[in-house]
């Protein structure tokens, strides 16, 4: 009882002290990073790693009982939720004219692999215009 | 037959989360469960539009084991990024194909972007089955990754019949 009540006290403190530790490392991004876009990759550590372990080390501490099945349908929850919401953001931000700032020179070498891809599937028709109809 | 199994699963749900078993509060729990699917019905009545959730069970749990995996080798990766000193950031937009049968398999596909660190999803496109992925530290094999979340996705989703 005491032997096996001690790993799970070890392991619900790993799981406790690791989520504390990606909540800070979040925050940090959140400040570290330089703008818009970039902060709201810092956000998502904080949402998937902090948060789930502190829930799990928090379910390991509860056993088996009500609590713990609160916590589950809790993370369950923040699963929907967290993605839900970031992409609100995102996409307001996206809608409203903010764009990332992508460097030249990414942008060309993404342009060309993407045309590699897509020159593949067809390649009979002419085409009537290189890139995309959008 | 859709009611009885709202109505166990709201009085499941209540059971789970009040743990209070006194008359009183069991009563106000099957109050609201009657309320409840009195609202949804009406609702139901209104609109009618009712979602399926098209997903083969046991595939849909190895999907999402597969995905925590994911999660914790991403939150990895963007932590290092936010801890290195030169934060390494190549930001780019990627158009990323979907081939998900299904609006809610779209969905998911869309909200397991997000979940992983260092991506989300951040628009549709019009009238074609791509979602607009915004990456914070990009890298050519990103595509490959993103495509082979998107077949497992579409694994996971049930036959549909017509």
């Amino acid at each position: 009882m005491t032997a096996s009540g001690g790993i799970v006290d070890v392991l619900s403190w790993i799981a406790i002290v690791g989520g504390s530790a990606f909540l800070v490392i979040g925050a940090v991004g959140l400040i570290r990073f330089p703008e818009f876009w970039s902060r709201l990759h810092a956000i998502s550590v904080l949402d998937s790693a902090g948060v789930l372990l502190l829930l799990l080390g928090m379910g390991l501490q509860g056993g088996l009982s009500l609590v713990t099945v609160k916590l589950v349908i809790l993370g369950l929850f923040l699963l929907i939720t967290g993605p839900t919401a970031t992409h609100a953001v995102a996409n307001a931000a996206f809608v409203s004219g903010l764009r990332p700032p992508i460097r030249s020179e990414d942008r060309a070498a993404v342009a060309a692999t993407a045309a590699a891809a897509t020159r593949e599937p067809p390649a009979s028709d002419g085409g009537p215009a290189s890139g995309p109809s959008g | 037959m859709r009611l009885l199994g709202s109505a166990t699963v709201l009085a499941l749900l209540w059971l789970l989360m009040s743990g209070i078993y006194k008359p009183l509060v069991v009563g106000l729990g099957a109050l609201s469960v009657a309320l409840v699917l009195f609202v949804t019905r009406r609702m139901d009545a209104i609109d009618g539009d009712r979602p399926r959730l098209a997903f083969r069970p046991l595939a849909t749990l190895g999907y999402l084991t597969w995905l925590l995996v994911e999660i914790a080798k991403a939150n990895w990766a963007v932590s290092r990024l936010i801890l290195s000193r030169t934060m390494p950031i190549r930001q780019m937009i990627l158009d990323v194909p979907g081939s998900q049968a299904t609006d809610l398999g779209r969905t998911l596909f869309a909200n397991s972007i997000t979940l992983t660190p260092g991506t989300i999803s951040v628009e549709t496109v019009e009238g074609e089955n791509v979602i607009q992925v915004h990456a914070v530290a990009y890298d050519e094999g990103d595509h490959e990754a993103l495509a082979e979340m998107g077949r497992r996705v579409s694994a996971i989703e049930a036959q549909r019949a017509g």
